[in-house]
């Protein structure tokens, strides 16, 4: 079965200095693939690549999909603004009406239809600055559903939420990956990981593996992208050409 | 008795009537930039960018006397150049978007009142830093309706991306939108909505009856659209009261206006339905009776 997505020799960087480094793998089609490593690994940056959102990249990314969906991290969104929960739902079907197009009735009702399928039925009409931030996550759940993605990546989809919502989003999940969507999420809990996602990436700036959870996320290898993390050296020359960086 | 106070002004004088069109058609399509700018977090910049309009005026000025169109396209001019230069000093440079804005707006009043001074009188300054609602003519009024009409128009095309580009910046780049052309639309549209108020209110206050009943409004409304249903008439009932106490008590009117203005605002703040004073104050429902 093609991959999803294949990421040959990728560099992804901000400003010259790299977030992503010199990266190879593959993203299994129809499966479920956690993004694990430590902070500043450039876990994020390479969702940001693999969406063609990313300023500077070097390599490739042959990619197979044709629609992708990305929850961003809850700090890219601006949660005070004025908007309802159903008009944010329904920017999910942005690809359908684009910026001047007008909804159809069909869009509204599947709609909420999905705000009820994450649990919350009945708050259509609240702003969402009212809403705490579990059930936004919820919210931002439903819209991902509207969008009717090949490749959901989602970022750190599971930070300071409660228990409960964690276990009514990784349903959601689940529900992906039996309709044969790929799943990609930049995950920080491990056992989270090693229970629920059966393919993992551990990255620390630099591969440091990939394929099967049970393999990728032995100790010996958490050690290693520890170890890589604290060592990478910020004022390093550029690798190629032969040429000062600074 | 209502009628000599309310109507007769109006009935009377033709510089009210037109004075009163003028803030119709400034409260319409100012008050609706107004709640964006807010959304955006960009009131005080879009004060800096007002201000910015001074020098292209007072050049305007110079070459053509006062004369609206000279000094129109000259505010214009400057209020573009403003906008962009700031925006792209903060992209390219390490100092943040508000800092140089309010460096812009600092050299632009400056080399504007110098500029004014070369030539005109006090009173010409006090006309262009505080505007003349009272002297508003027929040219001056097509310019600010039509201004009102291709603001409205040029709104209604952009809404959806320019509130998406908003909240989500990050969902509409996703989308294949570029989120920045948008946001230079917008800016063309607010920098036209001071260049249209400044004859009325000047440079210095053209941004009062934009931003003080979209603020007010905030304290009501929960959504954009219904934001912008409670900006209007409060900016629009700001102008007719301002015109009416300033015309009876012989007080300038600009400054009358942007004070009612700021009296709406107080009041919502204090009495408002969401965010006030009073919604802090009051206990919460469960802890009644």
């Amino acid at each position: 079965m093609t991959p999803a997505l294949r990421l040959v020799d990728l560099t992804v960087s901000y400003d010259r200095h790299p977030a992503v480094h010199h990266v190879s793998a593959e993203i299994a089609a129809g499966e479920m693939t956690a993004i694990v490593g430590p902070n500043g690994a450039g876990k994020s940056s390479l969702l940001k690549a693999m969406l063609g959102l990313a300023p500077r990249i070097e390599g490739k990314i042959e990619c197979a999909v044709k629609r992708i969906a990305y929850l961003p991290q809850q700090a890219e969104v601006d949660r005070s603004f004025p908007i309802s929960v159903l008009d944010t739902v329904l920017l999910g079907r942005w690809s359908r009406f684009g910026a001047f197009g007008k909804a159809a009735k069909t869009d509204v009702h599947d709609a909420s239809h999905a705000i009820e399928s994450v649990g919350l039925g009945g708050f259509e009409r609240r702003p969402i600055d009212t809403l705490s931030v579990g059930q936004f996550q919820r919210v931002l759940f439903a819209r991902l559903l509207l969008q009717d993605a090949d490749l959901v990546l989602l970022d750190e989809p599971f930070a300071a939420i409660d228990a409960k919502t964690v276990v009514d989003l990784m349903e959601v999940i689940r529900r992906w990956q039996a309709e044969k969507r790929t799943v990609v999420a930049v995950l920080h809990d491990i056992d989270q990981v090693r229970r629920d996602f059966p393919n993992a990436l551990l990255l620390a700036r630099e591969l440091v593996d990939s394929g099967p959870t049970s393999r990728v996320l032995s100790p010996e290898n958490l050690l290693r992208a520890r170890a890589m993390a604290e060592a990478w050296d910020e004022h390093a020359g550029a690798c190629i050409p032969l040429k000062q960086s600074a | 008795m209502l009628y000599t106070y309310l109507l007769e002004p109006f009935a009377d004088f033709a510089f009210m009537r037109r004075a009163l069109i003028a803030c119709l058609a400034l409260s319409v399509a100012g008050s609706t930039i107004g709640v964006f700018l807010i959304l955006r977090r960009m009131s005080l910049m879009g004060d800096a960018l007002a201000h910015a309009l001074l020098p292209g005026a007072a050049l305007g000025f110079l070459l053509g006397g006062l004369s609206l169109p000279a000094m129109s396209l000259g505010g214009f001019v400057a209020g573009m150049a403003t906008a962009l230069v700031s925006g792209a000093i903060a992209r390219f440079t390490t100092m943040r978007e508000d800092a140089s804005f309010a460096a812009a707006y600092l050299t632009s009043l400056a080399l504007g009142v110098l500029i004014v001074s070369l030539r005109g009188s006090t009173i010409d300054l006090m006309n262009i830093l505080f505007g003349a609602i009272l002297a508003v003519d027929d040219q001056a009024l097509i310019l600010i309706v039509g201004t009102a009409t291709v603001t409205l128009v040029g709104l209604a095309a952009i809404y959806r991306p320019l509130v998406v580009e908003c909240f989500n910046p990050g969902f509409l780049a996703a989308m294949g939108v570029r989120g920045g052309l948008y946001h230079a639309l917008f800016l063309g549209l607010a920098v036209l909505n001071m260049v249209a108020a400044f004859q009325a209110l000047g440079t210095l206050m053209a941004l009062g009856l934009m931003l003080l009943p979209a603020v007010a409004s905030s304290f009501w409304a929960r959504e954009v659209w219904s934001m912008t249903l409670i900006a209007v008439p409060l900016a629009f009932l700001s102008g007719a009261i301002g015109l009416l106490l300033s015309f009876h008590a012989g007080l300038p009117s600009g400054p009358v206006i942007v004070l009612v203005a700021s009296l709406f605002f107080l009041v919502s703040l204090l009495l408002g339905s969401r965010a006030s004073v009073r919604s802090r104050l009051s206990r919460p429902v469960h802890l009644r009776g």
